[in-house]
């Protein structure tokens, strides 16, 4: 146990209570605007007033639904081992999902995704130690347009045991998904007891949520599947520029999202999640690696523990272009405040160029700069004093530490051990290796990784089954 | 005040972006029956292209190029009806826009539609999420020379190829422009679809319109 567990606020108890109270008042007074048949005619089940589509939640419909939210999640691998919890301060890694890119690593060049990219991408993510999740990271194009969303989670699940984060472009994918998923637990109450993925929920800003997204937490809630709200307040655009305003913004769009699953079945595990930024007022874009996006996460997602929910945020990304400086240090310091937020799903790693490419060099480096903050966290540990004087008295007999007895109990739990990821050779040393980047390391790195065999090689049968699903579908 | 000192004034309160100012200057103009199509040109046009330069040069920011052609769409209002009949400055040109079904993302086709009425096209902005078949029909109800189509996802963005299928289909192919717009949109694409161009921002819409145009 460390003697303080390392984390960063930005706001204080006071204000959380007042963002929420304002929440509540916006859905009371504004509403929140719905186009799905099935919510509308919840809402209306509970008597819930609205006008033009536009639902006025009461706040203690609010108070009542919070009360019935899990605090924490528990996911499971694909054999069903317990794999992670989202709960407390626990923070855990997933790859950015949905790029509609990859930066090839082999031309250097930024191109649309194919499918066996998607594989390669997988087989990555399984023996990268700190990216304890896998995610739909890639959208491709050489599978049908109606496949687009389940045939991911299709390749992510034959190739990486890791759980899953996921989401639905089609009101008609969800079925297919839950089928896959089914596949691999004995039953739907296996699969509710031992969650497998995580479906992102996105409502739209400001206070929309749409007929897709609602159709996925609605769909999701009745099996007991979790929901991801991926709310995005775009601050100065379409949410206020204020970070306190955007942050109010988000956990209103949230809270909707809380009502409507609770409403379909209590107890239906949520994760108070979100992909926030602010507006770059020159380029018109979503800057991920902006400060303020990583404010207005970090308040977000105090909110979420607030309220306690276990909570998401997409850190640790960067809008540049290639694995460069700007990529280490925006996707460096998203990651470090992601988890001094104590934040528990971080989406991010891998991802470049707002959210639209994906890098596998990236991916393999963020995985050792997630190593390194989870080192961080982990805090300074008390293991008894006195702390140094018996230890330098040694010193004078040896004259070295290198073979004490503490200096070998201790040294892989007090360091973080990197790979050859992050150099740390000689300069001639260096120079005798190549004189490689760290992004041509990641590089080699990938090659290598993408034919390891895999830690936990996937069931014959469970393959076959996965592929029948597939076949059906594409029928 | 002579006519240029007027036109310079009015042109700082665009700059400016003194709105109260901006319009008080149109309803003087209106009042005083100074020629109001010198004023739109020597005036309020020249503020806004300064606006817009401005924003080239980096010296200004979205919220000041928006707030700079919303204060001239309020201004034109004020003129355009009190304009003699036949002195049709006016419309440079008609532009359809919309951001394709299934995609919602509206923030930049917003931009574009606002910048592009500043700069005084006529312009028809039918949201987000739009069938391909109700942007044609709007085009052709509203005798659009320009149909402008964003999408941010490429899920979304075979819809902008199927307005060209569908423009093809109906024989129409001729009759409008086609222009995209969004994030995942390249050049490769615009060629693929056989389409008439893309821009990366609101300022190079603007120039493209006008160039496919040639005004």
């Amino acid at each position: 146990m460390p003697i303080i567990r390392p984390k960063i606020n930005l706001l204080d108890t006071e204000h959380k209570k007042s963002i929420f109270t304002e929440a509540k008042s916006i859905l009371e007074t504004q509403g929140v605007f719905i186009e799905n048949q099935e919510a509308k005619e919840l809402f209306n089940q509970h008597e819930i007033n609205n006008k033009d589509s536009r639902y006025f939640i009461p706040h203690d419909l609010v108070d009542k639904c919070l009360a019935f939210v899990p605090r924490e999640i528990t996911l499971y691998d694909r054999e069903g081992n317990e794999h992670i919890q989202l709960k407390d301060d626990e923070v855990h890694f997933d790859p950015g999902s949905a790029a509609i890119f990859i930066l090839d690593e082999n031309t250097g060049k930024i191109r649309e995704a194919l499918s066996r990219d998607f594989v390669r991408f997988s087989k990555v993510v399984e023996h990268l130690k700190f990216i304890e999740a896998q995610s739909t990271a890639l959208i491709y194009k050489d599978v049908p347009n109606v496949a687009q969303d389940w045939h991911r989670l299709y390749i992510a699940l034959s190739n990486c045991y890791k759980p899953v984060v996921t989401g639905t472009f089609r009101k008609e994918s969800f079925s297919i998904m839950r089928e896959l998923l089914l596949a691999c637990r004995l039953s739907e109450d296996d699969l509710a007891k031992k969650p497998l993925a995580i479906f992102d929920a996105c409502p739209s800003p400001p206070l929309k949520w749409s007929d897709l997204t609602t159709q996925s937490l609605i769909d999701a809630a009745k099996s007991m599947i979790p929901s991801e709200f991926v709310s995005m307040p775009l601050a100065g655009a379409n949410a206020p520029i204020t970070l306190i305003g955007s942050i109010t913004q988000h956990c209103t769009e949230c809270l909707a999202g809380v009502v409507i699953a609770q409403l379909i079945k209590s107890g239906a595990p949520l994760v108070w999640g979100g992909s926030p930024a602010v507006f770059d007022m020159k380029q018109g874009v979503t800057p991920m690696g902006a400060i303020e996006t990583m404010m207005i996460n970090i308040g977000d997602i105090e909110m979420g523990k607030f309220l306690n929910m276990p909570t998401h945020a997409y850190m640790g990304l960067s809008d540049s272009k290639v694995p460069d400086s700007q990529a280490g240090f925006e996707a460096g310091m998203g990651a470090l405040l992601a988890a001094l937020a104590g934040n528990n799903m971080v989406s991010g790693p891998g991802m470049l160029d707002f959210e639209s490419t994906q890098s596998i060099e990236k991916l393999i480096i963020d995985n050792e700069i997630v190593g390194m903050v989870q080192r961080f966290i982990q805090g300074i540990e008390d293991y008894g004093s006195p702390f140094a004087a018996e230890i330098i008295k040694d010193y004078e007999e040896t004259q070295e530490l290198l073979s004490h007895p503490t200096t070998l109990k201790h040294f892989r739990k007090e360091l973080f051990l990197p790979s050859p990821i992050i150099d740390r050779t000689t300069r001639d040393t260096w120079k005798a290796l190549g004189s490689k980047s760290a992004r041509k390391r990641a590089r080699e790195a990938a090659a290598k990784l993408e034919k390891k065999v895999p830690i936990k090689p996937i069931d014959e049968s469970l393959i076959k089954e996965l592929d029948k699903i597939v076949n059906n579908a594409l029928k | 005040m002579s006519q240029e000192e007027i036109y310079t004034e009015i042109c700082n309160a665009i700059v400016n972006l003194d709105e109260e100012k901006a319009i008080n200057l149109a309803k003087k103009a209106v009042k005083e029956e100074i020629d109001l199509l010198e004023v739109i040109e020597n005036g309020y046009a020249a503020g806004i292209r300064r606006v817009g330069e401005l924003w080239e040069e980096g010296e200004f920011f979205l919220p000041e190029l928006m707030k700079g052609a919303q204060i001239m769409q309020n201004c034109m209002d004020i003129i355009i009806p009190h304009l003699q009949k036949g002195s049709e400055r006016i419309s440079l040109g008609t532009v359809v826009i919309a951001t394709i079904e299934g995609d919602i993302h509206s923030i930049g086709k917003t931009i574009v539609a606002t910048m592009l009425r500043a700069y005084g096209f006529e312009v028809f902005d039918l949201g987000a999420d739009v069938p391909a078949e109700k942007i044609i029909d709007i085009a052709i109800e509203k005798n659009a020379d320009i149909i402008g189509v964003s999408a941010l996802l490429t899920t979304t963005m075979i819809g902008q190829k199927k307005i060209i299928d569908l423009l093809k289909e109906k024989n129409l192919a001729d009759k409008f422009k086609v222009i995209f717009g969004g994030a995942p949109v390249t050049s490769t694409w615009v060629e693929e679809c056989n389409a008439d161009g893309f821009a990366d921002n609101a300022i190079e819409a603007i120039q493209l319109v006008k160039s496919l145009l040639n005004k």
